[in-house]
């Protein structure tokens, strides 16, 4: 039996350990928000933080989270307002949208780390995380403009 | 903030909008079809210029079951006021659920905050047509839209006017109220709700569309799109995103060439894995078979991690196909050698011989587009149950109705028993119109007798897409002694599309070669445009811009190269090229000139609008400004979807051949705009997808299997090799220049220019794509 938090809640898994997070976030606790691009640790769709690091949730096993503390993009912010989230609906950035959870959780976890990132530290930070529609002007504005506050 | 001051500018540029608009002369079947008859329009038009209800005619009712545009179909009004709207065009990132609702509201006088969009299921019967492909959504819908919320701003005009017992002249809605001026009364659209509901939808000639003046939404820009919080909360819902009590996960090992099916499998290995509860066939048809599925062995789960694993533990044998003879490099050659003799002529101006044999110099140049994937970000997902003689399925569609009617065929259901969900689309770029991911989901569940989700891997989606095809494109020109064009021939070789839907027509069709093969805006007296042999042995499909890709890659690249072999700057060329404003009209000399399907009398080629944009374009750029050492700056202009757009690149590429793009610059000309701001995030987009097919895309087969398949061996374009800023300048039009295509045109200006700024930069003329590692010092 493995037991993790997951925005918080403590919750229990009796399955294959070698499960990867991404599956037991999406198809057994209905975590939705964290998104299947590529399966290979490749586009960053999956991002979610693990003890307060962004990490690739497709390239997590189940075992390896035992214990660890899981935040989503759904438990990002109680109301859905952290600085990052602001920034990203005052730009307007996503098209379709699918990536965004996994930009905002990246940029989120970065900015937690470097809370004035320069171009560079954006770009190194970022460039895990695919927009296939193309926003990334946007993405890097809005990384901007969460840390400069809204 | 960017690409706001970029929406300023395009705004700060805008004329005064037309004033009154008043329905006049068009019957109510008509209007409720959203079809203009040529006739009838016409006939408006020329009565009333720049007035009435259809400002012009559309091919929208030519499409399967028309248009609809009946508020009692799109809106409703509940009693605390919130207007509700229902957006029947799928959403993939254009942002059309936004705009047309922003139309219908805008026209009603609602207040935005207090209006909500409701999705529409897929019901054609209903709502029309609701194929969403082709950059067709506003230039197709922005007109019934606006009569949709004239309308109802009418009848709630006229529940006001009855509760007052005076004429409907006497009250006005303004901002989600109806106002009587004379005594002051107002009524909040929640209190006229019930009584508007009531009547009967008023006939057109008392409709009257809003003075442009008073739009507060329309063209402005100011209106976040609606998921923008679902989105960034992690709350909007895609295809694999809808969850049924009971719900399977299913991934499905395919044929990995096309046309061969499943020989035999052993499932043991996969049924041992933890969380594998069954392995199961999925039927298969033979090829071509539209969007049907080509078949495979399932295998069904607790979760989608554990399917993925037992298919890897899954052994399936496959027989033969004859596609197992595609070869990429042979597949190439054979391209090269059939474009290099006559193919069938398909469009003949002058005499092309005569003017070949007259020539000073020819100059010709032969061009390879591979052939690639869309990996959309969302790979193609759907849950459905079928259960009682019913199916529901939940997934992300460009084309809700034949989605139905697909589903309805494949079941042998009855209309009424299938619904379609539309859930939001993570990307789609034309992959999504084809809905044989939904089918499989379908066929598992009423195989299983349980709700089943079908979840493609980005393995599955870049191996058996359906494909944008591969292309030789030749051109040669004849120069007479002074360097003018005489003679222009542009042979193509590239399957079609239509081989996916009937025996392989193994030649380019109407449909294709007019995305910018033959219809050439140049002032050239003797054009031949040709289409060489091509058979396909992949599934394709159409690709955000389909053909306009190699063909503006070629053309607008090789306008370049005639620029450099007379000595001329490239812009100067380009617009010699295209000659004085006028109406180019290739039908007479054409097969079969198709127009995006729209009138060629509303949508002209206008090669003054063509030159406004590279003139706009080149001006706003810079063009010719001195660069720094290793830099250059490259222009292209292309009509597709019924736009015009001008683009400049701006590319430094090092002693090393690292290429970076500084700066773009996109002139877009698409007629009347909505929403500025989703045309600008279009453009920004259309760039970045240009740069990865430039740089990058290439789906390449051996023994009949596609050798990619993961972002490792298929990259994309990342933040960091992005272009550092894109300025989108928008021509101002009013009401009186048709809305044209915006989600495709921006892709296919966008490759030459760069290639063209690469040879400015390096003296390096890219004729094959992807550009790869051929800037490698
Ligand atoms: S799904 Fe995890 S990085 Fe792509
Ligand atoms: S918004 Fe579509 S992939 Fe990023």
């Amino acid at each position: 039996m493995i037991t993790l938090s997951v925005n918080g809640q403590d919750v229990s898994y009796d399955g294959d350990p070698t499960l990867s997070l991404l599956w037991f976030l999406r198809d057994e606790l209905g975590y939705t928000g964290t998104k299947f691009g590529c399966g290979e640790a490749l586009c960053g769709a999956c991002t979610v933080h693990l003890n307060g690091e962004a990490v690739r949730s497709c390239a997590v096993q189940m075992g390896d989270a035992a214990g660890k503390k899981v935040v989503t993009i759904e438990g990002l912010d109680p109301h859905g307002d952290h600085p990052v989230q602001r920034a990203w609906r005052a730009l307007n950035v996503p098209q379709c949208g699918f990536c965004q959870a996994g930009q905002i959780m990246q940029a989120a976890a970065l900015l937690h780390a470097t809370p004035n990132p320069t171009t560079e530290q954006i770009h190194q930070a970022m460039s895990g995380n695919i927009c296939r529609c193309g926003c990334y002007q946007r993405i890097e504005e809005a990384v901007r403009l969460a840390a400069t506050g809204v | 903030m960017t690409h706001i001051e970029n929406l300023l500018r395009a705004r700060g540029e805008a004329p005064a909008r037309e004033t009154a608009i008043i329905v006049e002369n068009v019957s109510r079947r008509d209007l409720l079809k959203g079809v203009i008859a040529a006739g009838s329009l016409t006939l408006g038009a020329t009565l009333l210029p720049k007035r009435g209800l259809a400002a012009w005619a559309t091919g929208a009712g030519a499409m399967p079951h028309g248009v609809v545009s009946d508020p009692h179909v799109f809106v409703s009004i509940a009693p605390d006021g919130t207007v509700t709207i229902i957006a029947h065009r799928s959403e993939m990132g254009t942002g059309s659920r936004t705009s047309l609702p922003m139309v219908v509201a805008d026209e009603m006088s609602a207040d935005w905050r207090r209006c909500r969009v409701v999705q529409a299921p897929g019901d054609e019967m209903k709502y029309g047509n609701q194929d969403t492909d082709g950059s067709r959504s506003l230039r197709h819908f922005v007109q019934p839209m606006r009569q949709c919320g004239a309308a109802a701003r009418l009848m709630l005009e006229m529940a006001a006017a009855q509760k007052l017992g005076v004429d409907v002249s006497e009250v006005e809605a303004v901002n989600h109220e109806v106002i009587h001026r004379k005594s002051g009364r107002r009524f909040g659209f929640g209190e006229l709700a019930a009584a508007a509901a009531a009547l009967p939808t008023p006939p057109p000639e008392q409709i009257r569309l809003k003075d442009p003046h008073a739009f507060r939404y329309i063209g402005t820009g100011s209106v976040q799109i609606v998921d923008l919080f679902d989105i960034t909360t992690g709350k909007a819902v895609y295809g694999a995103d809808a969850r049924l009590p009971g719900m399977k996960y299913a991934v499905i090992a395919r044929p990995p060439v096309l046309g061969a099916k499943v020989k035999s499998f052993d499932p043991s290995a996969a049924l041992k894995v933890p969380g594998v509860e069954k392995v199961v066939e999925v039927q298969g048809w033979d090829w071509p078979a539209k969007f049907q599925p080509v078949g495979g062995v399932a295998v069904i789960a607790r979760n989608t991690g554990a399917a993925v694993k037992g298919r890897e533990a899954l052994k399936v044998t496959w027989t033969d196909s004859p596609h197992a003879v595609y070869d990429s490099d042979k597949y190439r050659e054979m391209l090269l050698e059939n474009a290099r003799k006559p193919g069938k002529v398909v469009r003949n101006d002058g005499d092309v011989e005569a003017a070949f044999k007259q020539a000073a110099k020819v100059v010709s140049a032969e061009f390879y587009v591979p052939q690639f994937a869309h990996a959309s970000m969302e790979p193609p997902a759907a849950t459905a149950w079928v259960h009682d003689g019913m199916c529901e399925v939940w997934a992300p569609v460009q084309s809700p109705g034949g989605t139905h009617d697909d589903l309805c065929k494949t079941l042998n259901l009855p209309y009424d028993k299938v619904k379609v969900n539309v859930t939001l689309l993570g990307g789609a770029f034309g992959r999504k119109s084809k809905c044989d991911f939904v089918l499989e989901a379908a066929l598992l569940s009423k195989a299983l007798g349980v709700p089943v989700r079908v979840q493609w891997t980005r393995e599955d989606d870049i191996q058996h897409d359906f494909f944008h095809a591969v292309a030789v494109e030749r051109i040669e020109a004849g120069l007479d002694a002074s360097g003018r064009v005489i003679a222009w021939r542009h042979r193509n070789a590239a399957p079609s599309l239509f081989s996916t839907f009937v025996p392989d027509p193994k030649y380019q069709q109407p449909l294709e070669y007019s995305m910018g093969q033959v219809d050439v805006p140049f002032a050239i007296d003797n054009i031949r445009c040709e289409v060489c042999e091509a058979p396909a042995h992949a599934r394709i499909g159409w690709f955000r811009s389909v053909r306009n890709v190699p063909n503006a890659f070629a053309v607008q690249s090789f306008v370049a190269e005639l620029a450099h072999e007379t000595g001329r700057d490239p812009k100067e060329m380009l617009l010699e090229l295209i000659g004085p404003p006028r109406i180019v009209d290739p039908r007479k000399t054409t097969v079969d000139l198709w127009n995006y399907g729209d009138p060629f009398e509303t949508y002209p080629i206008d090669t003054g609008r063509l030159r406004r944009v590279v003139e706009l374009v080149a001006e706003k750029a810079g063009w010719g400004r001195q660069l720094p050492p290793g830099h250059g700056m490259g222009i292209a202009v292309h009509r597709s979807f019924l736009s015009y757009i001008a683009t400049v690149v701006e590319v430094a590429v090092d002693d090393k051949g690292n290429l970076s793009v500084p700066r773009v610059d996109t002139a877009v000309d698409c007629g009347f705009y909505v929403n500025p701001e989703r045309i600008v995030s279009q453009m920004e987009g259309a760039a970045i997808m240009g740069l990865t097919i430039a740089k990058y895309s290439e789906i390449t087969y051996k023994n009949g299997a596609v050798q990619q398949s993961n972002f490792n061996d298929y990259p994309v374009v990342r933040i960091d090799e992005a272009p550092r800023i894109t300025n989108v300048y928008i021509v101002p039009n009013g009401w009186d220049v048709p809305s044209s295509g915006v989600g495709e045109p921006g892709v296919p200006p966008f490759i030459p220019a760069l290639c063209n700024a690469i040879f400015a930069a390096t003296g390096k003329r890219i004729r094959r794509l992807p550009i790869g590692n051929q800037l490698a010092i």
